[in-house]
């Protein structure tokens, strides 16, 4: 067997935070023992409630932070910092405001890679291209719509040709028609591409959609609670999946875990109410 | 569609932003309200024309506006008046020139270094607390009564708007915007000149536009202690020998300079921060 793409080895995350009550220092564990792997261009989902440490999972794979145990291993080899070989789409699309949609492609090339000004321009017109920006292209971000900066920041990490595309809630900002078209199309795109994805979402169905598998987050402290095979899962074409009644039955699964977790955390609230 | 993308993207300034728009909307009148600020114009020619005459005021002190156009067209033609705009002038364009190129790299590097914010922040503080007329004394009393202590009086003027907007416009870049430059591989260099320093241009033009203003109100009351040129000695040494309609001529060109240098910076300011929106 090959080594897989990406390894989470028992990691662990713990922050330094001040308590509301005492005012002290004290450590707060955001991930514990996190562990799981993914196959090169599988499409993970990512599900969990609001503060589980998804985000800050998705910053220990891209390298911008570094684990309090445990390792993040990338082809086997382990990650030190974040590089060009993992691409990252925000929820917040990170574009620079004054540059235009195409100077934004290229602002991410004229680093991560050695390509000429021509190339550049050309490489960045072409990932426009395929997130379906053609004309916009000296548009400022201000003058796209939501929908229209997520498409450019998604072309942006497109066009590093990255092995790994992290996204954390690409599309939590935007309406659902809009949200449902550019899951269709970041389908497609990782059909032709068959680029590695870790995707995180809050929401049940759009993890069932996109993830081959979903990893079900639960919080405090934040675990990986149970990972599910989508059999039905991204490959196929169908339009209807939502319809179906196996999708009805894993997005009721995801619900109950979530569910229980929620229970769980309102029973410790309680209980630590009455102490 | 068309419609409704352009309403869906335009963006709404926030509320700094919209208090920072009314500030420049005062440098710099809409097209709109211009036919209104005509006549206010109009009104006060009129005014400063007629009540001289008529003796609502003394003529003496304050003569009537044609008469001192006139006394400003001779003072113009005899290069008498370019002598003094553009002393001057070289004066607050070096105090401000060199304002600019220390307070920027100081500002950034205090509002990227926490220990260079913790360091020098008391100090700063304390001097740009500081009347800058307050200290020409000791600018006169160090650097003596010629050039280099006009320069510097300048220079300190202009130092704090520049160098606070700075600090505040380092500071206030999007954390967001660092992240995805550390994401894509750029050095420490490359996003301060890339993502750094083009988010903080319109801040810190906001202190250069301050800065401008005060170069020139900072250096005429200079100008009036110990000087043999310039329009801040040209005002002070006409009103000492009675010359009142050279007075007000002197007066009237400090005005204009303001008024151009303001335009000037306003518009540079504008076409940098398009993107704002
Ligand atoms: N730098 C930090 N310092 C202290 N605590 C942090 C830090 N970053 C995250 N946390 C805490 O760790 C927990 C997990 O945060 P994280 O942002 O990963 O959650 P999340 O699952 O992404 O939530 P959301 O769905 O709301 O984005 C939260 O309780 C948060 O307060
Ligand atoms: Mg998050």
């Amino acid at each position: 067997m090959s080594t897989p793409k990406i390894e989470i080895d028992r990691v662990g995350q713990t922050f330094r935070v001040r308590s509301q009550e005492t005012g002290r220092e004290q450590d707060f564990v955001a991930l514990d023992n996190v562990s799981t792997t993914v196959r090169a261009g599988e499409f993970l989902t990512i599900v969990g409630p609001s503060g589980c440490g998804k985000s800050t999972l998705l910053d220990l794979i891209s390298g911008l932070t570094t684990p309090t145990s445990g390792e993040v291993r990338i082809n086997g080899r382990r990650v030190e910092g974040p590089g060009t070989d993992r691409g990252v789409v925000f929820q917040q699309y990170a574009l620079l405001p004054w540059r235009t949609a195409l100077g934004n492609v290229e602002f991410a090339l004229e680093s991560a890679t050695d390509l000429g000004r021509k190339e550049r321009r050309a490489r960045a017109r072409d990932y426009l291209q395929l997130v379906g920006l053609e004309g916009f292209e000296n548009r400022r971000p201000g003058e796209l719509s939501g929908g229209m900066k997520q498409r450019v920041a998604i072309a942006r990490s497109l066009a590093c040709e990255p092995e790994v595309l992290l996204m954390d809630e690409p599309f939590g900002a935007l309406d659902a028609q809009t949200r449902e078209s550019l899951q269709e199309e970041l389908l497609q795109i990782w059909r032709r591409t068959r680029t590695t994805i870790v995707f995180i979402t809050h929401g049940i169905d759009e993890a069932v959609y996109l993830g081959q598998r979903v990893a079900v987050m639960s919080a405090h402290p934040g675990r990986i609670r149970e990972e599910l095979a989508i059999p039905f899962s991204a490959e196929s074409d169908d339009d209807d999946v939502r319809a179906t009644a196996e999708f009805a039955h894993y997005r009721h699964q995801i619900w109950t875990l979530l569910r229980h977790d929620q229970q769980a955390a309102a029973d410790r609230a309680e209980e630590a109410a009455h102490v | 569609m068309s419609d409704l993308l352009q309403r869906t993207a335009q963006a709404r300034p926030n509320p700094r932003q919209e208090a920072a728009a009314r500030i420049r909307a005062l440098g710099a009148p809409r097209s709109a309200s211009a036919p209104l600020g005509l006549i206010g114009v109009l009104g006060l020619v009129l005014i400063w024309e007629f009540a001289p005459r008529l003796g609502l005021v003394d003529a003496h002190f304050v003569p009537p506006l044609s008469q001192i156009l006139a006394t400003w067209w001779d003072l113009a033609t005899s290069g008498e008046l370019w002598k003094h705009t553009s002393a001057s002038l070289l004066r607050s364009g070096a105090g401000f020139a060199l304002a600019l190129v220390t307070a920027i790299p100081l500002g950034a590097a205090i509002a990227w270094y926490p220990v260079v914010h913790r360091l020098l922040n008391p100090v700063l503080e304390l001097f740009r607390n500081t009347a800058a007329l307050a200290l020409l004394p000791v600018f006169v009393l160090v650097l003596g009564i010629g050039e280099t202590s006009k320069v510097a009086i300048v220079m300190f003027a202009c130092f704090f708007p520049i160098l606070l907007s700075t600090i505040s416009g380092v500071r206030s870049v999007d954390p967001l915007l660092l992240k995805s430059a550390r994401v894509f591989g750029l050095s420490p260099i490359e996003t301060f000149v890339k993502v750094v320093l083009p988010a903080a241009v319109p801040t810190i033009f906001t202190g250069i536009r301050i800065a401008g203003s005060a170069a020139i109100l900072v250096l005429i009351a200079a100008e009036m202690i110990g000087a043999t040129a310039g329009l801040g000695f040209l005002i002070n040494y006409s009103q000492f020998n009675f010359l009142i309609p050279q007075m007000y001529a002197g007066i009237l060109t400090t005005s204009l300079i303001g008024l151009g240098v303001n335009y000037g910076l306003v518009a540079t300011e504008k076409h940098l921060s398009a993107w704002r929106g």
